[in-house]
């Protein structure tokens, strides 16, 4: 076998023992580095009161409501298999709406709502004109369908 | 040289794949640009034609970007900063790609310029990876509410800027050492294991939930829609083309300051 030969296998193994670590290290971290809890992480594994976690998810449409003190907002977060309530006091980002993507920094009370101290909007990764919005979107085959 | 007797394709004697699948063959290419001159008088003409047509792309690309699409449906004109963002991030993990390729070309092969190449690439490609670490934080203040979060996206890009800094730092302090004012091999060793990293950027959005949305464009084809997206294939050309020009001037200067110091030690010898 040539030297070259040995330094091409010598190189190839570490690169393949690398890759391993890479995904192991990866897979170990799976949980820890996930930024947000989504709402059925917390139901399944329970978060308990006043630790401070960030909440991710969609806010679900027509749940979104403003108290009569003006700053106050009230809405629930869902990942589609749970859904949890949540209230926050000051300015919301410009993105932050019903349908949309939110993750919230704070913690849960007493009462199992989350009191966020802050708001942050999350968009999904499409992109299209607003002559498009509204249209029915697959997100398998990303193809846009007009809604009837 | 040992693979001169294949020059012509001696076709009466031997047909001519049979010289194609001779190792010494393949190899033969590889090594053809082992020599800096043969390089040379391909890399100085080739700059200028990746340089100002890439620059020429992606100014056309910008403008297009800025007043012949259409806003975004969700974020409004703040989505035109993707059209520098995307490129930005492809040729910061591009470069580390070729950072690794050349690694491996140095330590498998030996070959001269792979070191060169190597230290040539490390400079642009730090500079688009903080471009795009830049950019990034603009965006997120307007869309997200943030200039930066400590999401999976966004940390293991900034730890690409730091390996870029650390393979910079360690090529520099061991270019004495190396060949033609190449990489070491052990700075060699760090891009390859550096590369890791490309990957673990790549999937961070899929394998932890993030801030960040999901990947844009994969195999399936994209999400973004196709009047929003055509500026973004000519930036992202342009970017590369741009960025393949700054490399071979940066080869070129490296190969330059290898004669000036040759010419330097035996003026010195006397």
């Amino acid at each position: 076998m040539k030297a070259k030969h040995q330094r091409l296998i010598l190189a190839l193994a570490a690169l393949v023992a690398l890759v391993g670590a890479g995904l192991l290290a990866a897979s170990a971290l799976k949980d820890e580095a996930a930024y947000f809890y989504a709402p059925h992480d917390v139901k399944t594994k329970g978060v308990e009161p006043g630790k401070a976690i960030r909440l991710g998810g969609m806010v679900v449409k027509n749940s979104l409501k403003r108290a009569a003190d003006g700053v106050t907002i009230r809405f629930d977060v869902t990942d589609g298999k749970a859904t949890v309530p949540a209230t926050f006091s000051g300015i919301a980002p410009d993105l932050f709406k019903e349908g949309s993507g939110v993750v919230a920094e704070g913690s849960f009370d007493a009462k199992g709502s989350f009191v966020a101290t802050n708001l942050l909007a999350k968009h999904d990764e499409r992109y299209m004109p607003r002559e498009l919005e509204g249209m029915s979107y697959n997100e398998s085959t990303h193809e846009m369908k007009a809604e009837r | 040289m040992a693979t001169q007797r294949f020059v012509g394709f001696s076709i009466g004697k031997m047909p001519y794949w049979r010289c194609l699948a001779r190792p010494a063959k393949d190899a033969a290419l590889m090594h053809r640009f082992a020599n800096p001159a043969r390089f040379l008088k391909i890399a100085r003409p080739l700059t200028g034609w990746l340089f100002w047509p890439g620059l020429l792309l992606l100014l056309a690309g910008c403008a297009c970007g800025l007043f012949l699409t259409p806003a975004d449906y969700l974020q409004g004109q703040t989505v035109r900063i993707l059209y520098i963002h995307v490129p930005a991030a492809w040729l910061g993990m591009g470069g580390w790609s070729g950072i690794a390729i050349a690694a491996l070309m140095q330590l498998v092969w030996k070959h001269p310029l792979a070191a060169v190449a190597g230290r040539a690439i490390a400079a642009p490609g730090a500079l688009f990876t903080a471009i795009c670490l830049m950019t990034g934080s603009i965006w997120g203040r307007p869309t997200w509410g943030t200039w930066w979060e400590w999401d999976g996206r966004m940390t293991s890009m900034l730890v690409l800027f730091f390996l870029y800094l650390g393979y910079i730092a360690l090529g520099n302090a061991s270019a004495r050492q190396a060949q033609q004012g190449g990489v070491s091999n052990v700075t060699a060793i760090f891009g390859l294991v550096g590369a890791i990293n490309i990957p673990i950027i790549n999937r961070s959005v899929v394998w932890w939930n993030s801030l960040h949305q999901g990947p844009s464009i994969t195999l399936r084809g994209s999400s973004i829609d196709g009047s929003l997206l055509w500026p973004l294939g000519l930036t992202l050309l342009g970017f590369t083309l741009l960025f393949g020009g700054l490399v071979l001037m940066r080869m070129r200067a490296i190969l330059a300051q290898n004669k000036v110091e040759a010419r330097m030690q035996r003026l010195a010898r006397g």
